[in-house]
Order: structure tokens, then C-alpha cells, then sequence
């Protein structure tokens, strides 16, 4: 059950229209830096599968400049 | 206490989230985030934050980390930290997964015949002080050794110093910090008559230049660099980027200046040439508080066995200085550099220039240099020729890689010459420890014995036949490896390693003890800005591991030091550290009493009268300066400075036809040193999996090699086969290359060269020619 976390850059002035972009998609959490075109982004996957198929939806997004990984976490399944 | 898996789901993605904002945080200074979500993010959860500082690097971030169901579970900045003011870098963020990786050591191995068999601790311990006894009894006490580190804490070294040096009576005691920081200590010694900056990170608010001598701060000291562009932000300053490649921090430099390897020390000179051309000379200051003097030249490279050297200073005037310099005019050291006279001047204006502070930063660049007290003593002519030390903004600030690589190796002096006040050779010194050792003085031997890479070879020879080996991994960091190892595993040997983790030393090994991390013990680290940091244990270590403290006094009772050992077992740490501070006594260098070290992210010593002495030598903010003027280099029996006469002389071995290019060899910011830790966090493996050898765009396209192409690198020493990298991270100029030291599946230094620096005994890993072939 994977948590990752991403700094999300935006193509110039294209920072809007990522943050729609990512806060149409389930598995993510976004919050947009407020004087930067950088947006963090917090998937949440079931599986690694899963995260694959998220991941490569995410490279399609045409206002993204790049995505930098920050953080990885594998939540447990139970405590 | 039970936590649902749906609030334990939310509370890691807030960790995630914060952890990216920590990151972005480092990465773009002032980014903001709104406010209400910052409040959102986890206070305190039900976790309970503890300081320490960083495991890692020797900026020495304060750092509090979550402790949770006795498990590290997270890691934050300390905001009440003054060295990184809240920031963490990647590593410091994630430093708590490296105590849990899968296969950490937790139960004791001893070799037998040639399988590792787990042991018991006392076991274990037994056998290796009866091996130390017996070894002593048939080859002497200097068959003996032990080989630390700038990752021992404080407590660490003071044992081991005291059981080598004081109770056996063997000089025998090296650290790694020889490999990365002997040459900023005889650079102090030899300028200033004490080691360690005199300054302090606060001079980062007040300065207007940063001048950057071979030091890629953006990746090796993250936390500070984002200092720098903060105050670029806020004030405007300038960063210049001084390197022999193109790297994050260039990029991130205003202005980038690139010199041919070894050619720093001509550069450095041509500025000096143009203080005194254009009257920059701060001349009441050079008068009042500095003096004049050249050494040996030609001094070799200490490439063969049993090498030795000794300096002979000579006072010289100032006008025999300056004739010195008239062979590094900057038109002459254009040619020789591949720095631009327009470059160089650049440089000296802005030291010259008496209405701007200025901080040169260094590190490896300078020290793993085959001239580098030499590249030390001319940064440091540079400021004080303008008078620009020792005040806030002013300020030559030679930066450390490890923890406590100035706090342990440096401070506590486990070096072979050195003791905690200092050294061997001084009979006065040895009787002061001697003393508060409890030994018969001669106990303690005059002679030191073997630097790092001579003790790695005494051991090649069978001159030392036992080695302890404690937190570190000279199986991947020794230059020249195969020699070294080869040399530890002949018959007749004895290793013993404490680690933490299965490295290419414990393959070396006869016996391996677990080691309990960090914060699985109690103990204290000091930085690169003369902070000590104190941090208590907060969880355990797992298994049988043991501190390395406890490891070597149940070691040394065992050989019976008990009077020397008496430490209980509940306040061991406190004891020695209030035993250590007794060596310390005095204005120059007095350590805080443990309560304020526990009570605050750290202090800086000189700690007097309550108070930490922020700027050394100069009389405003220095108890101990004692003479009347308001400048007194007190190291030095006259109280002044030196400014040295040292010419430029080229690298131990340069590029030829044969080997045609460049090897430099560095690190990277994922990983700490040999990755053994590191590479056991998942986030920072999967960013940066393996090692690569970084070639220059222009050479890669005319040998047809892309990123990701095999390529074959071959020195006089072996060869090596790593994929390329064009255009990446980093830019290496034309017919240079450069590889990063932290994998142990492609150990760059199996072809380096084991030239050293012949005053500081320190290798140059920056310099060696290679030829270069795709595969
Ligand atoms: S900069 Fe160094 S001390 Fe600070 S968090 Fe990173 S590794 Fe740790």
C-alpha cells in the first residue's frame, strides 16, 4: 500500500490548470506551493500495480513540466 | 497504544506531504504554502520528538525525531536549531529508515573455518581480547590497532584513544577523518596554530560574497546552501562556484568559473598577486597580526612505503613574498589554470574589496589535494592579506563531511600524533593526559606511528597484525583498494569490525560486532562550526548490538584496565564526557557542562563563562584573546598568523597519452558516503540505484557514448566498467570524468592512486589519469 510523495513542476503559467488536472485523480492529494510553480502531490495506492498504472497517467498530464519524488512509504497492512 | 490502520494511513500521508514541503522548502527558499494547510499537518500526533542531531553529514542539522511504540518513526527539522533553522535535507529527513533495514547486524560473527558463526556478545568479546593480548605478547604492542571515525561519537573516540594510546601504549589510533580532514587540521596548525574555524554559520547572515573553492554545497552540504539562497533571496548576494566541474551548485551559482584540476593553487596565488598590485592590502591588520613564511618545495607524493616528510618554515619579509608572486600574475596563471584573467580578477575584486564581507566555503576539493595544507594556507593568506577573518561575514570556513569528524577525530584526537589536548611529541601534553588517564606517563609513547594509508599498509607488510576496525567501511574508501584488501585478508591477521550493516569490510572480518546506532545509544557529535550536540537514547538497539563505547571498555576491562574503566553501565556517557572536558579546561577551548548541552540544540566551544565564543581570535567576542590588540592569534606563541609563501606544483600523476583524462571521484546528495546506510532507505536508492561515470558531452559525442552506455575506465592501477552518464547531473570539462564512491558493486577506488598530501598524510581522490573507452 504505497504513499508516495512528489514536487510536481509546472510548464510557465500552466500551474492552474496541473492543480485540476491532479485534483480530478482519486489517488492524489495536491497542494500548490502559493509563489512557486510547484505543486506537491501525495498518491495513494493500493498496490504497486496500481501506482504503475497512476504514475503513467500522471506522465500524460500536459501541464507538467516534471515530477520529482520526494518520499516513499509503505503503509502497513494492519498495526 | 492502538492506532486504526485509517488514522495510520492519514498520518503517513501527512508525513509525505510534509516531507515534500521540507524538500521544496530546501530546494526554492521562501516557497510558501497557505497557511491553514501548514496547520493542518501533524503537531505532535501521539508521537513524542526527541533532538539529536542529523546521523549524517557534518553541517549538523538539529533534528527531532518521533518516537513511536519504541520505534524512530519520523524525522523534522528543530526549528530551534540554529544551523538549519526548522530545513532537513533528503538524507536527515529520512535518516530514521537506515536503523531498520532487513539485514541489519544484531548478533555477533565470528569466522570459523571461513563461514561466519553467530556467537554471543561475551563470547565474542573474549576472543578479542585474548586475540589483542596474545598479538601484543608475539609482536609488541604497535602489532596492535584501531581504526575509527568522523561518524564515532565523542565517547567513542575518548575510549578508544585512551585504552590504545594511554593503557596499552601504542599510537596505533587512525580515523577515516584522515581521509577527508587531516588537511584542513595541518591547514589551522600550520596559519593559525589551533584547528577548527574561527568562525561560525551566523557569518552565512552577514556576508555579501560566497566564493566556493571546489565545494558542490548544493549536494554535499544541502542545508547550508539553501542558507546561501535564502540570503540571496533576501539580500542579494553573490555565490561564485570555483570547481574543476559543472555541478547543481554551479547552476545554481551566479557566476561559475571552472580551472584545470591542481591549478587552484596558481589561481589562488594570481589573487594574493592582485591584493598587493592594486593596494587592497589591509596593512595595519597584515602588521599588527601576521607574519611571513615559506617551507619545503618538491615534496613528493608519498607513493611509496615508509615515506616520510618534514616541513622546515622559514620567516620570511613581505617583499620576498611579494617577488614570490610575481610568477602568478594573472596573465601568467591564465595559461597554466584555463581561468581567464578576467576571471580571476573578478575573484580578487571582491576580496579585495573593503566594503564586502566575504565567506570562502571548502571541503573536499582543497583537502583531498596531494598540496593541500598548501591550497589551505593560500585561501587563508587571501583573508588575512585583506584582513577579512575572525568577524562576523569574514570568514575562511573549511567545511566537514562527517558528523563528528571535528567533535571526535579532531577534538577528542584520534589521529596517531594526537591526544584530547595536544600531542604525542609533547612531553607536557603527555602528562597532562597521562594524568587524568590514571597511566604512568610512559605509558604514553612519544613516536607516533602510522597515518591511515601507512597503516593500511604496515598491515599489507605484517607489521600490525590486529586491526578494530569501528563505523566505517575502508573496504570501499581506501584509494587503491585491491592492495589494502588484499593485505587484510594474508594469513596471520586479525580483523575485527563493529558495524551495523554487512559492508565489503565485514568480508574482511574475523570477527563482526553488531553496533547499536545513533540513537539507540547515548552520546554526543561535534560539527563543522564547533558545535557539540548531545542526544539521548531513545529506543534499542536491536539484538545483541552495542554501542561502540561499551564494546571497547568491555574489551579493554577484560585486558585489565578496570582502574581506567570503572564506568557503570547507566551513566558511562556522562562520566567520560565529564572526564573528557578536563582536557579542555581553559578559554581556548572549554566545552559546556552536559545539562546545557542537553538542554539545547548544541553549543559552541570555546564555552565561557556561560557563554559560546561565536568568533575566535578577535577580542570583541574572544575571552581568550589575551593581548591588548583587537586580534590575537593565540595558537601561535607571538599571537599572529601566518601567511605562507606556496607555489604551485602539479598533481602526483597528470593525463598522458596513454591515459588521456582526468578521474575525480565525489559523492552524491542521496547518499551518505558508502551508501551502507543509505542505500537501505528506499526512497534514496530507487533515486539514485548505482554508481556511473559522468563524461563530457562533447567527449561522449565524439566516442559515440550516450547515458547508459557501458564505458570502460583504465588507470595504472586496474579498470572498471560503469554505465555513462552525458549531460545529467553533473558536467565534467572536456577530458575529465568523474564517479560518485557510494556502491559497492562498482568501487571506483580499485583504480585510484594512494598520493597523499605529505603534510597532512591526506589522499587525493580528485586526481589521477584514466583512460576512457566505450564497451
Ligand atoms: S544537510 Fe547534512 S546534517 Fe543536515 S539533514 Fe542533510 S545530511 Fe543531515
Amino acid at each position: 500500500m504505497p504513499i508516495k510523495s512528489y514536487l510536481a513542476h509546472s510548464h510557465k503559467g500552466k500551474k492552474a490548470e496541473l492543480v485540476n488536472a491532479l485534483s480530478t485523480i482519486g489517488q492524489c492529494e495536491v497542494m500548490p506551493a502559493e509563489n512557486k510553480d510547484v505543486v506537491i502531490v501525495v498518491t495513494d495506492t493500493e498496490d504497486q500495480i496500481e501506482e504503475e498504472i497512476l504514475k503513467k497517467k500522471l506522465d500524460t498530464l500536459e501541464s507538467l513540466k516534471f515530477l520529482a519524488m520526494v518520499s516513499g512509504f509503505n503503509a502497513p497492512q494492519n498495526d | 497504544m492502538y492506532t486504526s490502520l485509517a488514522n495510520r494511513r492519514s498520518f503517513i500521508k501527512k508525513m509525505a506531504m510534509l516531507s515534500a514541503m521540507t524538500a521544496a522548502a530546501t530546494m526554492f527558499p521562501g516557497i510558501l504554502f497557505a497557511e491553514e494547510q501548514e496547520e493542518g499537518l501533524p503537531k505532535n500526533a501521539d508521537l513524542d520528538w526527541k533532538k539529536a542531531p542529523c546521523r549524517f553529514c557534518g553541517v549538523g542539522c538539529g533534528v527531532l525525531i518521533g518516537v513511536e511504540n519504541g520505534k524512530a518513526v519520523a524525522v523534522k527539522g528543530d526549528p530551534k536549531s540554529s544551523v538549519n533553522k526548522g530545513l532537513c535535507c533528503v538524507k536527515g529527513y529520512h535518516s530514521v529508515i537506515a536503523m531498520y533495514g532487513k539485514d541489519r547486524l544484531t548478533k555477533p560473527l565470528v569466522k570459523k573455518n571461513g563461514q561466519y558463526v553467530e556467537t554471543s556478545m561475551k563470547e565474542a568479546l573474549d576472543l578479542i581480547a585474548s586475540k589483542m593480548k596474545e598479538t601484543i605478547k608475539d609482536h609488541g604492542k604497535d602489532a596492535v590497532s584501531i581504526y575509527g571515525s568522523g561518524q564515532w561519537t565523542i565517547p567513542d573516540g575518548y575510549v578508544a584513544s585512551k585504552f590504545f594510546k594511554g593503557c596499552i601504549g601504542t599510537n596505533n589510533v587512525e580515523a577515516n577523518a584522515r581521509l577527508c580532514m587531516a588537511t584542513a587540521v595541518t591547514g589551522f596548525l600550520t596559519s593559525f596554530g589551533l584547528d577548527e574555524p574561527m568562525g561560525c554559520y551566523e557569518d552565512i547572515d552577514y556576508a555579501d560574497v560566497f566564493v566556493l573553492w571546489g565545494n558542490n554545497m548544493a549536494e554535499m552540504h544541502p542545508v547550508l546552501f539553501s542558507r546561501l539562497l535564502d540570503q540571496r533571496l533576501k539580500r542579494g548576494v553573490k555565490i561564485i562556484d570555483f570547481a574543476t566541474r559543472t555541478t547543481r551548485t554551479s547552476m545554481a551559482a551566479d557566476k561559475s568559473i571552472l580551472f584545470l584540476p591542481q591549478t587552484d593553487l596558481a589561481v589562488a596565488n594570481a589573487i594574493c598577486y592582485e591584493i598587493i598590485k592594486n593596494g587592497w592590502v589591509n596593512r595595519s591588520f597584515v602588521e599588527r597580526h601576521c607574519n611571513f613564511s615559506k617551507g619545503l618545495t618538491n615534496m613528493g607524493y608519498g607513493l611509496k612505503d615508509n615515506y616520510k616528510f618534514k616541513d622546515k618554515p622559514e620567516k620570511i619579509d613581505f617583499n620576498a613574498y611579494k617577488d614570490f608572486l610575481e610568477d602568478y600574475t594573472p596573465e601568467k596563471v591564465e595559461k597554466i589554470s584555463g581561468v581567464s584573467v578576467k576571471d580571476i580578477k573578478y575573484m580578487a575584486a571582491y576580496y579585495g574589496d573593503p566594503n564586502k564581507k566575504v565567506m570562502s566555503f571548502w571541503c573536499m576539493g582543497p583537502n583531498q589535494h596531494t598540496r593541500g595544507t598548501w591550497m589551505n594556507n593560500l585561501i587563508y593568506n587571501i583573508h588575512l592579506l585583506t584582513g577579512k577573518i575572525s568577524a562576523p561575514g569574514n570568514s575562511p570556513f573549511s567545511l566537514t563531511g562527517q558528523p563528528s569528524a571535528c567533535g571526535t577525530v579532531r577534538e577528542v584526537g584520534t589521529l596517531t600524533h594526537k591526544l584530547p589536548h595536544g600531542v604525542v611529541m609533547n612531553k607536557k601534553d603527555r602528562e597532562f593526559a597521562a594524568k587524568i588517564w590514571n597511566v604512568p606517563v610512559e605509558n604514553i609513547d612519544p613516536k607516533p606511528t602510522y597515518h591511515t594509508v601507512e597503516m593500511f599498509r604496515a598491515l599489507d607488510r605484517g607489521d600490525i597484525r590486529f586491526m578494530w576496525i569501528q563505523v566505517t567501511n575502508p573496504m570501499v574508501t581506501m584509494p587503491k583498494l585491491k592492495r589494502y584488501r588484499d593485505g587484510a585478508k594474508k594469513e596471520g591477521r586479525f580483523i575485527v569490525v563493529s558495524d551495523i550493516y554487512p559492508t565489503p569490510t565485514t568480508d574482511i572480518a574475523d570477527v563482526i560486532l553488531p553496533s547499536a546506532m545513533w540513537i539507540e545509544r547515548e552520546g554526543m557529535y561535534g560539527n563543522s562550526e564547533r558545535r557539540t550536540q548531545y542526544f539521548e537514547q531513545m529506543v534499542n538497539p536491536p539484538g545483541e548490538a552495542m554501542s561502540d563505547t561499551w564494546q571497547l571498555i568491555e574489551v579493554a576491562k577484560r585486558m585489565g584496565y578496570e582502574k581506567q574503566f570503572h564506568y557503570k553501565e547507566e551513566t558511562h556517557i556522562e562520566e567520560i564526557y565529564n572526564e573528557y572536558r578536563k582536557h579542555h579546561v581553559g578559554k581556548k577551548h572549554n566545552m559546556a557542562p552536559l545539562e546545557v548541552l542537553k538542554s539545547q540544540p548544541g553549543v559552541l566551544w570555546p564555552y565561557v563563562d556561560g557563554k559560546s565564543t561565536k568568533w575566535r581570535f578577535n577580542a570583541k567576542y574572544d575571552p581568550a584573546c589575551t593581548n591588548g590588540k583587537d586580534f590575537h592569534f593565540y595558537g601561535k606563541s607571538d599571537g599572529r598568523a601566518i601567511i605562507w609563501q606556496r607555489p604551485y606544483e602539479p598533481a602526483a600523476e597528470s593525463p598522458d597519452t596513454e591515459y588521456p583524462y582526468w578521474l575525480c571521484t565525489g559523492r552524491v546528495v542521496e547518499h551518505w558516503h558508502t551508501g551502507s546506510m543509505t542505500r537501505r532507505i528506499p526512497v534514496l536508492h530507487k533515486a539514485m540505484p548505482h554508481a556511473y561515470v559522468e563524461v563530457n558531452p562533447e567527449d561522449a559525442k565524439r566516442m559515440h557514448i550516450q547515458t547508459g552506455d557501458k564505458v570502460k575506465l583504465t588507470t595504472r592501477r586496474g579498470e572498471i566498467i560503469l554505465p555513462a552518464s552525458v549531460n545529467q547531473r553533473g558536467i565534467p570539462a572536456p577530458m575529465q570524468v568523474f564517479v560518485p564512491f557510494f556502491d559497492e558493486n562498482m568501487l571506483i577506488n580499485e583504480i585510484t592512486l594512494d598520493s597523499f598530501c605529505p603534510i597532512s598524510k591526506e589522499p587525493d581522490y580528485k586526481k589521477c589519469a584514466v583512460k576512457v573507452e566505450k564497451v
